[in-house]
C-alpha cells in the first residue's frame, strides 16, 4: 500500500463523515425541509458508525498520516470517541426541541457533522496548519449553528457575537502560528519540539502565548470568555448542549497535545499562563454563576469554571496531569449532556422555559427527572460518592504532585462556591412549592438524563475504572 | 458465636439495600399504590435498622476485646490504587453501635409524625445510616472521605425538605460550612497519598510524615473536624441546623454526625500527625475551654429549647476535644466515653423536645410551664436526661466529663478549672430549662389538656433511659471495648514525641 493509501485508510472515519455530510447536503437541497428529521437520523447513524470504525483501530500502534500532518494515537482516539458520541447524543436529544420549536432545518445536522469533522482533525493534528484547518472548519460550522434559528433575534446576536470574537481569536492563533514558524522554521510538531528543546527564544515564547490565547477562546477560559454566556443563552438549546460538550473536549485535548507535545520543554513558560487562565476562569466561573437566573447562562458560567478546573490538571504538565484532565473531561461530557437533557425537558404548555425558578418542586411533579438532575448536579459539584468527585480528586492529585498545592487549595475552596449554586438548583427542585408542571417530553430526554445520572452513581463502579484505563492509555501516548 | 463473613459490609450496606428497595417500590407506584408504600415505608425502615442493630450486636459479641488491632477486616482492590478496605477496632465499633442503636429510635420517633413524603424521608435516613457506619468502618482514606462527605447530601435534604420555617437557610449553612472544611481536608488527604504512596489507613498510621509537613496536614484535617465537631468559633452552623431539622434529624446530627469530628481527631490527627498534635494541643485546649464556658453562657440565654440544647452540645464537645488532646489514656478514654454518652443524652434531649413540639408546635420555652402536673412520666424522663446532661454521678454524663477533666488535669490545672466551670454553668442552664418547662403553674391555656407520653414515645425513650443509667454505673462496658485501641494509640503518640525529643 502506498503511503497515501494507508493515510486515507487511517482517516477512514473522517472520510466517512465528509462524504455523508456532502451526500446529505445534496439530499437536503433536493428534498428541502421535509428531509430534516430523516437527515438527523442518518447523521446520528453516521456519527455512531464513525465512532465504531475508529474504535476498531484501538489496538493498533500510533500512526502518522499524510507525511506527519495528522497523527492517530490513543489520545486522538480517546478524544474522537468522546466527540463523536457526544455529537450523536446532541443530535438525539435535540430532535424533539427542534420539532416543537418548528426550526427543523436539514442544515442543522449537516453543520454538526462538519463541526465534528473539524474537531476530529483538531485532535489528530500533528502540524500547526492541520490544526488551524481543523479548528476553522469547526469554528465556522459553529458560528452558523449559533445563529441558525434565523427568526430569533437573540440567536442572530449570539451568532454574530460569536463570529466576531471568534474571528479575532483565530487571528491571534494565526499570528501565534506565524511567530512560531518564523522562529522555528517548521510547523510540524516534532520540529517545533526539537527547536524548543535546543533553545526557546523569546519570539517562540510570544508565539506560544498567542497560540494559547487563540485556543483559550475556544474553551472559553477567562479572559477570553466574554462570548460564552450570551451565546449559550441565545443559541437554540440543543446547539448550546453541543457547544458545552464536544468542542470543549476537542479544544482542551488539542491544547494538551500542543503543550505536552511540541512545547513540552517550555513548560516553565506556559505553565504560568495556564495557571493564570485557570485561576481567572475558576474565579469568574464560580462567582459569576451565583447571580444567574437563566439556566443556560448558569451552564455557561459552570462550563467556564469547569474549564478552569481542567486547566489545573493541564498546568501540572505531567502524565498524571494529562490522565486527570482526560478523566475529568470524560466525566464532564457525560454530566453536561445529561444536564442539557434535563434542560431540554423544561417545557411548559406555553413553550420552553429557561429560568431556574421554573424547576420549582420538580421533585414532586417529575420525581425521576428531579432525581437524575440532582445527581448530576451533585456530581458536577464534586461531591462524593458521585463520579464527579473522582474527577476532582484526580485533578488534585496531579496538581499537588506537580507542586501546585496552592492552586489545588484555591480550586478546592472555590468548589464550595460552586456547590452553592448547584445546590440552589437542587433546593429549588426539592424544597420549593411546585411550579406549573412540565409537559411530558419525548422519552429520549429523561432516558438520557437517567443514564447519565446512573453513570454518576451505581454505574460509576464500572465507568470510573474503565475511564481511568482509557485516559491512562490516552495519556501515555504523549509521554 | 460463629463469625459471619463480610459482617462489616453487611452492617454498612444493609440500610442502603433497604433504601433502594423502598425507592424502587416508590418509583414504580402510582396513585393509590403510592399511599400504600408511604404507609408501609416506616415499618420497612424500622425493620432494616433493627436488623442492622442486631448485626452490629452480633459483631460486638464476636469482637475480640483484648486485640487492639483492626478486626473483621475486608479488603479488595478498587481502581486508581484505592481499595475497598473495611475493619473496626474498639473505637470505631463503639461508634458504629451508637449509630445503629440510635437509628431505630429515630424511626420510632418519626412514626406518624412525619406526614409528607414519608418514603423519601425513610430513604434519606437509611442512606444516611449507611454513610455514617461507613465513616467508622472504612480503612481506606479515600473511602473514608467519600462516606464522610457524602453524608452531607442526605442531611441537606432532610433539613431542607422536612425542616422548620428557616430550613433553607439552615440547610445551606450546614452544607457549605461543612463542605468548606472537608475540601481542605481533601487537599491534605491528597498530599498524604502522594507522600506515603498509599491510600491504606493501616499503612498511613505507620507512616512517619515529616514534622514540617505534619503541621499543614494537621491544619487541613482540623479545618474539617473542627467544623464537624463543632468547635468554637466555627460552631455557628449547628444551632441553626438543629433548630430547623426535624426531630430525628437533630438526634442523628447531635448523636452521630458530631462524633465524626471526634473520631477523625482520634483516628487521623493524633496517630498520623503526633508531633503537630503536640504542637497544636494548647491551641485546641484554648478553643475548647472557650467553647465550654462561652457556649454554656450562650445556652443560658436561649429562648428556643432546641437552640439551648444545640449550644450545650457545643459545650460538651469541648470536653471531648480536651480529652482527646490531653493525649493520655484517661483523657482519650474519657473523650470516647463522652462521645457515646453525649450521643445518647443529647439525642434523647432532642427527642424530649420533640415530644412536646409534636403536641404544641412550638419550641419556645416561654410557651411552656407546669408540665409536671399534666405529664408526670414525661417530667421524669426529662429530669433524667437533664441530670445526665449536667453530669450527675450515676448517669453516663458524669463519667465522660470526669474522665476528660482528669485527662486535662494531667496536662494543666487551668484546663480542668475551665472545664469544671463549664460543668457548673451546664447545671445553670439545664436546670433553668427544666424549671421553666416542667415546674410552676400552667399559665398557657393551650397546655391544659396536653397529654402525657403515649406508648410509642415510651418505647422510644426506654432504651435511652436504660443506656444512660447502665453506662453511668457500669462504664467499663464502654471503656473495656475502647481501652486496648486507645492504649496502643497513646503509646504510639508518646513514642513519636520521645523521638522528636531525642532528635533535638
Amino acid at each position: 500500500m502506498t503511503p497515501f493509501m494507508s493515510s486515507l485508510f487511517l482517516i477512514g472515519p473522517e472520510i466517512a463523515l465528509t462524504f455523508a455530510a456532502l451526500a446529505l447536503l445534496v439530499g437536503g437541497a433536493v428534498r428541502g425541509e421535509r428531509a430534516g428529521s430523516f437527515i438527523n437520523t442518518i447523521s446520528i447513524a453516521v456519527l455512531l458508525f464513525a465512532a465504531i470504525w475508529g474504535l476498531k483501530s484501538a489496538g493498533a500502534a500510533p500512526a502518522e498520516a499524510f507525511g506527519g500532518a495528522l497523527v492517530l494515537d490513543r489520545l486522538a482516539l480517546f478524544a474522537k470517541t468522546g466527540i463523536l458520541l457526544s455529537a450523536a447524543l446532541v443530535l438525539a436529544i435535540g430532535t424533539g426541541f427542534l420539532k416543537l420549536e418548528k426550526i427543523v432545518k436539514y442544515e442543522y445536522a449537516i453543520l454538526v457533522l462538519l463541526a465534528t469533522l473539524g474537531m476530529m482533525v483538531m485532535v489528530s493534528a500533528n502540524d500547526l496548519l492541520s490544526l488551524y484547518v481543523g479548528l476553522e472548519l469547526q469554528s465556522l460550522s459553529l458560528y452558523v449553528l449559533a445563529a441558525f434559528n434565523r427568526s430569533s433575534l437573540r440567536a442572530s446576536e449570539a451568532g454574530l457575537k460569536y463570529f466576531v470574537l471568534g474571528a479575532l481569536s483565530s487571528g491571534l492563533l494565526l499570528y501565534g502560528i506565524s511567530l512560531v514558524y518564523g522562529f522555528v522554521g517548521t510547523t510540524r510538531f516534532e520540529g517545533i519540539a526539537e527547536a524548543a528543546h535546543m533553545d526557546a527564544s523569546v519570539g517562540l515564547v510570544i508565539g506560544v502565548v498567542f497560540v494559547l490565547s487563540g485556543l483559550a477562546f475556544k474553551i472559553s477560559a477567562v479572559p477570553f470568555h466574554m462570548w460564552t454566556p450570551d451565546v449559550y443563552q441565545g443559541a437554540p438549546t440543543p446547539v448550546t448542549a453541543f457547544f458545552a460538550s464536544a468542542p470543549k473536549f476537542a479544544a482542551i485535548a488539542l491544547i494538551a497535545r500542543l503543550l505536552m507535545g511540541p512545547f513540552a520543554d517550555m513548560a516553565d513558560q506556559w505553565q504560568q499562563v495556564v495557571v493564570a487562565l485557570s485561576v481567572l476562569s475558576m474565579t469568574v466561573g464560580y462567582f459569576g454563576a451565583i447571580m444567574q437566573r437563566n439556566i443556560k447562562r448558569l451552564m455557561a458560567y459552570s462550563s467556564i469554571a469547569n474549564m478552569g478546573y481542567a486547566m489545573i490538571a493541564l498546568a501540572a504538565g505531567s502524565q498524571r496531569g494529562l490522565e486527570a484532565l482526560l478523566f475529568y473531561m470524560g466525566l464532564y461530557l457525560i454530566t453536561t449532556l445529561g444536564m442539557f437533557a434535563c434542560i431540554l425537558a423544561m417545557r411548559q404548555s406555553e413553550g420552553m422555559v429557561e429560568n431556574i425558578d421554573d424547576l420549582a418542586g420538580l421533585s414532586q411533579s417529575r420525581p425521576g427527572l428531579a432525581l437524575s438532575f440532582s445527581l448530576l448536579l451533585f456530581s458536577i459539584a464534586g461531591l462524593p460518592p458521585l463520579a464527579g468527585f473522582f474527577g476532582k480528586l484526580y485533578i488534585f492529585l496531579a496538581a499537588v504532585e506537580g507542586g501546585l498545592l496552592w492552586l489545588a487549595i484555591y480550586g478546592a475552596v472555590l468548589s464550595v462556591v460552586g456547590a452553592f449554586y448547584y445546590l440552589r438548583i437542587v433546593k429549588i427542585m426539592w424544597f420549593d412549592e411546585p411550579a406549573p408542571a412540565f409537559v411530558s417530553s419525548s422519552i429520549v430526554l429523561p432516558l438520557t438524563a437517567g443514564i447519565a445520572a446512573f453513570m454518576m452513581l451505581p454505574g460509576a463502579l464500572w465507568l470510573l475504572p474503565a475511564l481511568e484505563r482509557w485516559s491512562q492509555a490516552a495519556a501515555s501516548s504523549l509521554f | 458465636m460463629n463469625a459471619l463473613p463480610h459482617i462489616l459490609s453487611l452492617i454498612t450496606f444493609l440500610p442502603l439495600l433497604g433504601a433502594l428497595i423502598l425507592l424502587i417500590f416508590r418509583a414504580s407506584a402510582r396513585g393509590e399504590d403510592a399511599d400504600i408504600i408511604d404507609r408501609n415505608a416506616p415499618s420497612v425502615a424500622l425493620a432494616t435498622s433493627l436488623i442492622t442493630f442486631g448485626l452490629s450486636i452480633w459483631a460486638l459479641l464476636d469482637f475480640d476485646r483484648a486485640n487492639p488491632g483492626f478486626q473483621f477486616v475486608e479488603k479488595a482492590d478498587w481502581f486508581g490504587g484505592m481499595s475497598y478496605h473495611l475493619g473496626v477496632d474498639g473505637i470505631s465499633l463503639s461508634l458504629i453501635i451508637l449509630t445503629t442503636f440510635l437509628m431505630p429510635l429515630c424511626f420510632i420517633a418519626s412514626w406518624g409524625v412525619v406526614k409528607k413524603r414519608v418514603t423519601e424521608y425513610m430513604v434519606a435516613f437509611l442512606i444516611l445510616e449507611t454513610l455514617m457506619i461507613g465513616v467508622f468502618s472504612s480503612l481506606d482514606i479515600v473511602l473514608f472521605y467519600i462516606f464522610f462527605e457524602a453524608g452531607l447530601i442526605p442531611m441537606f435534604l432532610i433539613i431542607g425538605v422536612w425542616g422548620g420555617v428557616d430550613r433553607v437557610y439552615a440547610a445551606f449553612k450546614f452544607f457549605l460550612y461543612t463542605l468548606l472544611g472537608s475540601v481542605l481536608m481533601l487537599v491534605a488527604v491528597v498530599a498524604m497519598i502522594l507522600t506515603a504512596g498509599t491510600t491504606d489507613m493501616v499503612a498511613l498510621l505507620d507512616f512517619d510524615f515529616p514534622v514540617g509537613m505534619q503541621t499543614w496536614l494537621w491544619l487541613g484535617f482540623f479545618a474539617s473536624f473542627a467544623v464537624k465537631m463543632p468547635m468554637w468559633p466555627v460552631h455557628t452552623w449547628l444551632p441553626d441546623a438543629h433548630v430547623q431539622a426535624p426531630t430525628a434529624g437533630s438526634v442523628i446530627l447531635a448523636g452521630v454526625l458530631l462524633k465524626m469530628g471526634g473520631y477523625g481527631f482520634i483516628r487521623f490527627s493524633l496517630p498520623m500527625f503526633p508531633d503537630a498534635s503536640q504542637y497544636f494541643a494548647p491551641f485546641v485546649f484554648t478553643l475548647s475551654v472557650i467553647a465550654i464556658i462561652y457556649t454554656s453562657l450562650v445556652a443560658f440565654r436561649q429562648t428556643d429549647m432546641k437552640k439551648l440544647i444545640a449550644y450545650s452540645s457545643v459545650a460538651h464537645m469541648g470536653f471531648v476535644t480536651i480529652g482527646i488532646f490531653s493525649m493520655n489514656v484517661i483523657g482519650v478514654q474519657g473523650a470516647m466515653f463522652q462521645m457515646i454518652s453525649h450521643g445518647i443524652v443529647s439525642g434523647a434531649l432532642f427527642l424530649v423536645v420533640g415530644v412536646i413540639y409534636d403536641r404544641m408546635h412550638t419550641r419556645e420555652i416561654a410557651a411552656y410551664g407546669g408540665l409536671a402536673q399534666r405529664m408526670p412520666v414525661y417530667a421524669t424522663v426529662f429530669m433524667l436526661f437533664t441530670m445526665a446532661n449536667v453530669g450527675l454521678p450515676g448517669t453516663s454524663g458524669f463519667i465522660g466529663e470526669f474522665l476528660t477533666m482528669m485527662g486535662g488535669y494531667q496536662v494543666s490545672t487551668w484546663i480542668a478549672f475551665g472545664a469544671a466551670t463549664g460543668v457548673i454553668l451546664s447545671a445553670v442552664y439545664a436546670l433553668t430549662l427544666y424549671k421553666r418547662v416542667i415546674y410552676g403553674d400552667i399559665t398557657n391555656p393551650k397546655l391544659v389538656d396536653i397529654t402525657d407520653m403515649v406508648r410509642r414515645e415510651v418505647i422510644t425513650f426506654s432504651p435511652l433511659v436504660l443506656a444512660t443509667i447502665i453506662f453511668g454505673i457500669w462504664p467499663s462496658l464502654v471503656t473495656d471495648l475502647t481501652g486496648p485501641a486507645v492504649e496502643v494509640l497513646v503509646e504510639q503518640i508518646t513514642m513519636a514525641a520521645d523521638q522528636v525529643e531525642s532528635m533535638k
